[in-house]
């Protein structure tokens, strides 16, 4: 009975599959090949809703629509950071005819490689990470200059000196961005600790909101995060304490919470490699924003933050936006790991590559780095 | 024989099993599902504002237009036809082994494990028989757990390997995040690449990889198990009958533990042919969620294992195609999977309607 009944649906399901073949053929005549617009496409590792990293990517890519009429552009939600799923989305959009190829999450690096070299006329752009080829370059932005003055906010703000870090994954650029804000909240408030505590997660808004409530209830009052979810602002709204935001402004999200927010701008960053490509002067290079470029920025200080902090985060921020202050002025020694031991001398600026391999956190930071 | 699936006396309504539903019956069934899933999400598709032909037809060509679509939808093929067949063998004793997710991954870790720390410097024809050995392994001992604990003890299969499944799952979190996380990946977790001689061959510059023949050879040896030997034909009268094989003499409990440990291990072959074949390491979301879809993969396949061919493929070209809808189509990205749970959600309902009729009792 089993074997009739499977070679009805065999004979049922090759029917239908054919029927539909068919048609798809009949379709193929028809399309007339027309000249093909110059197309961008973007693979997001969350959905562009989630007021977060994947919503930043995509105000760029509207940035880059609304900047070259004539173009196309594609995107891909949710696409999972494993090398099956992932690779072949990549895959997909290079055999679609897309001309700049935008992944953007670190867990596509080796799948962007991977389909890099059997499109070698494809140009691919990849966030965050650290592998490049003739036609994979890859963007990222100084995010740590917007965190450190986010984290000199905070300093301000809290009373129980105590600030809550819900952290993604122990990596380079993650273990940065806690420094940094570390070192802003320290310069003043030289009592106040960061504590961390690690998800391994990039978009898991239950799980990054549990950690959040987990810190509040050990007496941080402030709450900054690195996932792309507003969970802990709304975690840190419901107590009625503090947070500081990332990606996007998330003040309309727990307008009561969130002080500011390091955010991205990535409009200026698609449009220089799109409008390169275009004009035959794209080489592969490894972008790394300034506050200064405008690849990262600032949220407004919320209103309800003391006029006088606010005036000092606006002087700040100035000094970031003109150049003055950099990465490399946050990063000048002396600074000291938890240990108290000097990892870098006074008067001396960390390198390129010291910063994009740092794996130790400063003084200040209450967690430990997993190994 | 009669199957009461709604006994409440106000209804009087009861499913009748068919005893024999002709073929014609069952093809003509299972094309009007087919079609009557295509309008349902049809109708979706025009309330969102698309032309629903152009849609189906965008993800026919996406999963079959070209070579590389063809190439990724046996890519996807692969770990749904193997974890599939492990679960339609389970299924035909009535073992419901609902643990292939966990099997998988338990598979994916024993191959690691040989590739990168037990025989790391061999010639890849050791190393990947070894490899297949251990991912068989890692597989079989995970799903013989709840079959030992299931003919000794009685405990239900059906939770106890869905509850190993969570174990699984982050026992291999741990070894990515932890003792086995790549020094040179700057903390992302993941182990280091398996050595090159471990990894399965791929089909010219596809992404098709040797894992791929494993599942077709997998279903080839199956079908001849299940047909032409005493032992499958004694899985059969086990999950048919269980009395009668008590009383035949057959050896249950041995049975439960041989097909549990092979269900598992063909989940593990699965999760074996992931890493050597496409990963080439192990890391987090190796899979997603294959071991759950090996169900539908058994079950629309009548558990029968050229039926899970046809039926794995047949997902994976949903899959595929469904690309097509976000990235070419700016259609939100929650369509494809609607439309997919649509499909299947009339093929499994028109598959009962051949199986069972419904009539109404008097009085």
């Amino acid at each position: 009975m089993i074997r009739r009944s499977l070679f009805a649906v065999l004979a049922g399901l090759v029917l239908t599959g054919g029927i539909v073949t068919s048609l798809a053929g009949v379709a193929a005549q028809d399309a007339t090949p027309a000249a093909e617009p110059f197309k961008v496409g973007f693979v997001y590792v969350g959905p562009v809703g989630d007021l977060g990293w994947t919503y930043a990517h995509d105000q760029g890519r509207l940035a880059l629509e609304e900047g070259f009429p004539g173009i196309e552009t594609g995107f891909q939600e949710n696409v999972p950071e494993n090398p099956a799923d992932a690779e072949r989305v990549i895959r997909q959009f290079a055999q679609d005819g897309f001309d700049v190829i935008f992944t953007t999450s670190f867990g596509y690096m080796d799948p962007t490689i991977n389909v890099a070299q059997d499109f070698p006329d494809t140009t691919f752009i990849h966030i965050s990470g650290f592998k490049t080829a003739d036609n994979v370059g890859t963007g990222f932005g100084k995010i740590e200059e917007p965190r450190f003055v986010s984290g000199q906010v905070a300093g301000a703000m809290t009373e129980t000196n105590q600030i809550g870090y819900v952290a993604a994954f122990p990596i380079p650029e993650v273990i940065r961005g806690i420094n940094a804000f570390t070192l802003g909240v320290r310069e003043v408030n030289p009592e106040a600790t960061v504590q961390v505590v690690w998800t391994n997660t990039w978009f898991d808004p239950a799980k990054e909101r549990a950690a959040a409530e987990a810190l509040l209830d050990g007496g941080a009052d402030v709450i900054a995060q690195h996932q792309d979810t507003a969970g802990p602002q709304q975690a840190a709204e419901d107590r009625g304490l503090y947070s500081v935001g990332y990606n996007a402004d998330m003040a309309s999200l727990a307008p009561d919470a969130v002080l500011t927010s390091a955010i991205w701008n990535w409009g200026p960053f698609y449009s220089d490699v799109v409008q390169q490509v275009m004009d035959g002067a794209w080489e592969s290079s490894q972008y790394w924003g300034s506050w200064q470029d405008g690849v990262v920025d600032m949220a407004p200080v919320a209103e309800f933050v003391p006029e006088e902090i606010r005036a000092a985060a606006a002087e700040e921020v100035a000094r970031f936006k003109s150049g003055e202050e950099t990465i490399y002025t946050i990063f000048t020694g002396p600074l000291l790991d938890q240990s108290g031991e000097e990892r870098v001398a006074a008067g001396q600026a960390m390198t390129d590559e010291e910063l994009l391999s740092m794996d130790w956190f400063v003084e200040g930071v209450d967690g430990d780095i997993p190994t | 024989m009669s199957n009461r699936l709604t006994g409440s006396p106000a209804h009087r309504l009861r499913l009748e099993r068919v005893p024999s539903p002709s073929r014609g019956a069952t093809a003509l069934v299972t094309v009007l599902s087919f079609a009557l899933a295509l309008l349902a999400g049809g109708i979706v598709l025009a309330l969102a504002g698309e032309n629903p032909i152009a849609v189906y037809l965008a993800m026919v060509k996406g999963a079959f237009g070209d070579r590389n679509g063809v190439a990724e939808v046996l890519v996807k093929t692969t770990p749904l036809l193997l974890t599939g067949l492990g679960v339609a063998v389970a299924f035909r004793m009535q073992l419901w082994n609902i643990g292939a997710e966990g099997q998988l991954y338990w598979g994916a870790i024993f191959a690691t494990g040989v590739g990168l720390f037990v025989l790391p410097a061999a010639p890849g024809w050791v190393l990947v028989p070894a490899m297949i050995a251990a991912g068989l392994l890692g597989g079989g001992l995970w799903g013989l757990i709840p079959g030992a604990l299931r003919a000794w003890f009685g405990a239900s299969e059906i939770i106890t390997s869905l509850m190993l499944n969570y174990v699984a799952i982050l026992f291999s979190e741990y070894l990515v995040h932890g003792p086995w996380r790549d020094p040179g990946a700057f903390g992302f977790p993941g182990t280091p690449p398996l050595p090159a001689a471990g990894w399965l061959p791929n089909l010219g510059t596809t992404r098709i990889h040797l894992g791929l023949l494993f599942g077709l050879i997998a279903a080839l040896l199956l079908w001849i198990m299940l047909r032409r030997t005493r032992w499958g034909y004694e899985i059969g009268v086990m999950g048919e009958n269980p009395r009668a094989a008590l009383y035949a003499g057959m050896p249950t409990k041995r049975t439960i533990l041989l097909v549990m440990a092979l269900s598992g291990a063909l989940a593990g072959l699965a999760g074996m042919s992931e890493v050597a074949g496409i990963g080439h390491q192990l890391q987090r979301n190796l899979s997603p969620g294959y071991g759950y879809a090996a169900i539908i993969v058994a079950w629309l396949g009548r558990l029968h294992p050229f039926g899970a061919v046809l039926v794995a493929f047949l997902l994976a070209a949903l899959t595929v195609g469904g690309d097509q809808l976000q990235m070419n189509l700016g259609l939100p990205a929650a369509i494809a999977p609607m439309l997919q749970g649509a499909i299947l959600f009339f093929l499994l309902g028109g598959e009962v309607l051949t199986r069972y009729r419904l009539t109404r009792v008097i009085g």
